[in-house]
């Protein structure tokens, strides 16, 4: 107890030297307090701010700075925006570009790329009309179900039929493309970042020679779009590669450009009724939402508009 | 009140008169509605959609066939 006492007098005592001196530094000169300060003071609060500072930077070096796994020549150069037509919110396929873009497919990319999920049936109303298609699908074979005998016979393509790979499978597609697998094309917009940009870009990006200090190794193409900038593919489109039936000028920004829209409608299908559907239910939304809001005004006109009146009883006088 | 009077007596008085008269209102709007709209999107399609370049590949199969 008396320990205590002893102790405890002398820190109010501290205390209260402290708070008259404070008073006195705030009311008077603040020079002769810094000048009072203490050294070890001052090396303690710079000590503690370098300390933290430090241990901050160090945590943000070890842990804060983003991480890249990838050099950008893995990454592949970013593709150029283009303005496609198509992809407006109020703009269906243009269907001509479509049936050209599938030429394209047929007489180009088909040799190596397969289109699995797109069934001879789709392309019946959009881009060719049934003759054509039944007379496309039967220049295919495919098995028919087991016979009596349990063999297995070929037919020729019926429109319900889906469009036959090049290769019986992935092994077989690697042996003859040197270990590098042709993507199946059905879903390749959706499938790769910046889509059509993407895929425009990679078609028309090869240059004539591979830039100098590019690594290309051995049976690859040089293409700064394609991520690690090796491709096996080459550069397949030239001008004039395909004629078109309809006259358009077959250039190689023509062809990537038709085989692009093609290739979003193989991913996307659904596309032009789905925009529309959507364009439908915006105008009909937005005038249910008119609607609604005058519907809201109508109801709460009277009570917004009212006035609350206290008035008070008129009682007998006391 | 004599509009309010002939809507009510007109429409409203009799349920199953109600009733027809909502049905019909309502294919009546779908109909209407779908029509203008197809409309506004095929003139901002124009030329884009199967059905514009369609007789172009009617017209070559109907030559072949009287080859």
């Amino acid at each position: 107890m008396l320990a205590r006492t002893l102790l405890r007098v002398p820190s109010r005592a501290i205390a209260r030297q402290s708070l008259g001196k404070s008073t006195r530094a705030s009311s008077t000169a603040a020079g002769v307090d810094a000048a009072s300060s203490p050294f070890y003071l001052t090396l303690t609060a710079s000590l503690a701010t370098a300390a933290a500072a430090g241990s901050a930077a160090w945590y943000y070096h070890l842990y804060g700075q983003e991480a890249f796994a990838m050099t950008p020549a893995e990454e592949g150069l970013h593709p150029t925006q283009y303005p496609w037509v198509h992809q407006r919110f109020n703009k269906t396929f243009d269907h001509a570009a479509l049936r050209r873009g599938f030429q394209v497919y047929r007489e180009v990319c088909a040799s190596c790329h397969s289109l699995t999920r797109v069934p001879w049936r789709s392309f019946v109303g959009v881009m060719h009309t049934v003759d054509e298609m039944k007379a496309m699908a039967e220049e295919n074979e495919y098995d028919t179900e087991p016979n009596d005998q349990g063999e297995i016979e070929k037919r020729p393509g019926k429109l319900s039929d889906y469009i036959p790979a090049p290769y019986k499978n992935d092994e077989a597609a690697r042996a003859s493309n040197g270990g590098a697998l042709p993507p199946d094309l059905s879903l390749i917009i959706k499938g790769r970042h910046g889509g059509c940009n993407y895929v425009f870009n990679l078609l028309t990006g090869y240059p004539d020679e591979a830039p100098a200090g590019a690594a290309v190794a051995e049976g690859m193409n040089f293409n700064p779009y394609f991520p690690g900038t090796g491709i096996a593919m080459g550069r397949v489109l030239f001008d004039g590669v395909v004629e078109y039936e309809d006259g358009t000028p077959a250039t190689t920004s023509q062809m990537a450009k038709d085989v692009t829209e093609f290739l979003n409608w193989a991913a996307e299908p659904e596309m032009d009724d789905r925009k529309k559907m959507g364009v439908k239910a915006i105008a009909l939304l937005t005038g249910l939402f008119a609607i609604s809001v005058w519907v809201k005004r109508y109801k709460w006109a009277p009570i917004k508009s009212r006035k609350v009146v206290y008035s008070p009883p008129i009682g007998p006088r006391r | 009140m004599p509009i309010s009077n002939a809507i009510y007596t007109s429409l409203f008085r009799k349920n199953a008169v109600y009733l027809t008269a909502i049905f019909a209102s309502a294919f009546a709007f779908e109909m209407s509605f779908d029509t203008a709209s197809n409309k506004i999107w095929d003139s901002w399609n124009a030329g884009r959609q199967w059905k514009d370049i369609k007789p172009r590949y009617l017209v070559k199969d109907e030559e072949e066939d009287d080859d």
